[in-house]
């Protein structure tokens, strides 16, 4: 085994990453992007997206973003670079948003879709069911992923080309990837859980 | 270790963790359903069920205490939203039923009478969050020592009068940076004076930051004063009054959605703030008296 290359650049070193940032927990998100060399941009109009190499989608409230993205002429330049193959991270919220299809949205309550999934908004029930746990995530090594669960959606059903990567006890779907898009229902960026953001930092170096 | 079999709920990151995922929104007082469903098509990201806005509680006085619980599960059934609700300073039973009843936030609220002019609710044993309002760190950092897992500037709600909440934002920010820029040795003095215990002390002065998501209250009325309190520092704002007790609620609450999120361009809040029909009228704090000053309840 070679000795580790101290002097190695990290993960994210010379990418320019967006961060949705109309509302919810973008400033979590942004600083573990920044720790792993990433620059982030804080996107919110479509002439932020033009020199992003990918995007994260945090969380917050979905509906919000939903309203906002339509408000702001956001929707349709999101949806062309997601379409061309911008790698995207969705959290909780923002998996909502990249899933093909919604339940339980508010009414009218659109998605940016993308993924070919269908997810549940609220799927655990109210802030009283909210939860901490450990989750085995095999794609991102033996050590167990802490992943906490707020108001979270599920994925109740994926199409042939989503990986699950991690499952509940109760086998509901808590984690999927479909070639550059990546979405879990939990929030690593509050756990100081870095793996999912290096994973999604290399598809955007891998794409660019 | 055991993987994906258990689970805790009602731990501190879960509590601090739903008000992290409402940053940079607005959370709108509603009275009915109805009101719920326009604050939730207007986009609010949560909603405060009471019986009365602080501006009717103020016009009728009273005793105000915690919602009818009819009420709170008509809101909770009508929206997917977060639904938050009142309970009164001290009185742990109020907030113990809204627990029961499955708000998703309890509000241990200065505009509600209190019932306990020494003691605040012990809120940690709960598993429902609780946000605290506070005037100045001190204050805040007492109710995070409570357990509070949010914290607002109280602000003087139901006047329509944005200065007390440009007060207290502007003390809790700057008293804030008064600490981190303290030497390690000053800091048990400082702990002495903010009336708080050293440790929590020593966190924000390292920090630069409190511990739970600190957002605004009390006195918003328009998209520019959202806007306002989002440039003081806020990390989104709570809107009383200001919205059902205006001209065209729906559209005045769109507006202070949009201009809470772009609270830095002010060609998106002119454009907010056209055409959205009377303000409410308001009342200036300083024709207040003090004796209804509700942001001098609590400690």
């Amino acid at each position: 085994m070679s000795a580790p290359d101290l002097g190695a650049a990290p993960v994210g070193a010379g990418l320019r990453v967006g961060v949705l940032a109309l509302q919810g927990d973008v400033r979590e998100h942004a600083a573990v992007l920044t720790a792993l060399g990433a620059g982030v941009v804080l996107v919110r109009r479509a002439s932020e997206l033009d020199d992003v190499a990918g995007l994260v989608l945090p969380g917050g409230e979905s509906s919000v973003m939903d309203k906002l993205t339509r408000r702001f002429a956001l929707r349709d330049p999101l949806r062309e670079r997601i379409a061309a193959g911008l790698p995207v991270y969705g959290t909780c919220a923002g998996l909502i948003l990249l899933a093909d299809r919604l339940l339980d949205g508010i009414a009218g309550q659109q998605t940016l879709g993308g993924l070919d999934a269908t997810v549940r908004r609220n799927a655990f029930g109210a802030q009283n069911e909210s939860f901490e746990t450990r989750l085995a995530v095999p794609a991102l090594g033996d050590a167990p992923v802490a992943a906490t669960f707020i108001r979270a959606p599920e994925v109740v059903e994926v199409g042939a080309g989503v990986d699950v990567l991690a499952r509940l006890a109760d086998g509901r779907i808590v984690a999927v990837e479909q070639g550059p898009l990546l979405g879990t229902a939990f929030h690593p960026e509050v756990d100081g859980e870095t793996r999912f953001h290096a994973r999604f930092l290399e598809q955007v170096r891998a794409a660019v | 270790m055991t993987e994906n079999t258990t689970t805790q709920t009602g731990g501190l990151r879960v509590k601090r963790g739903l008000a992290e995922m409402l940053k940079g929104g607005v959370i709108m007082d509603v009275v009915t359903a109805e009101q719920a469903r326009i604050a939730e098509d207007a986009g609010a990201v949560a909603v405060m069920a009471l019986e009365r806005v602080p501006a009717d509680i103020r016009a009728q006085g009273g005793v105000a205490r915690m919602s009818d619980p009819d009420l709170i599960d008509q809101i909770i059934a009508t929206v997917s939203i977060p639904v938050m609700a009142k309970a009164r300073i001290g009185h742990q039973v109020e907030a113990q039923v809204l627990q029961a009843l499955g708000v998703d936030y309890i509000d241990e609220s200065e505009v509600l009478s209190p019932a306990d002019y020494v003691n605040h609710i012990d809120k940690q044993p709960f598993t429902t969050p609780f946000v605290c309002g506070a005037t100045n760190l001190g204050e805040a950092l007492r109710r995070i020592t409570e357990g509070a897992a949010m914290i607002r500037s109280k602000g003087e709600a139901g006047t329509g009068d944005v200065s007390e909440a440009t007060k207290h934002i502007r003390t809790i920010t700057g008293e804030i940076r008064a600490l981190a820029a303290k030497s390690r040795d000053e800091l048990y003095v400082a702990a002495k004076e903010l009336q708080a215990p050293y440790d929590l002390v020593v966190e924000i002065a390292e920090t630069g930051k409190l511990p739970v998501v600190l957002f605004t209250a009390g006195g918003v009325a328009t998209p520019a004063d959202a806007a306002f309190m989002m440039q003081l520092g806020a990390d989104g704002v709570f809107v009383g009054s200001g919205i059902f007790k205006s001209g065209d609620p729906a559209a005045r609450a769109a507006a202070i959605v949009k201009a809470t999120a772009f609270f830095d361009d002010p060609a998106v809040i002119a454009e907010a703030s056209r055409g959205l029909g009377e303000a409410m009228v308001g009342i200036n704090v300083a024709d207040l008296p003090a004796p209804h000053r509700l942001a001098e309840r609590g400690w």
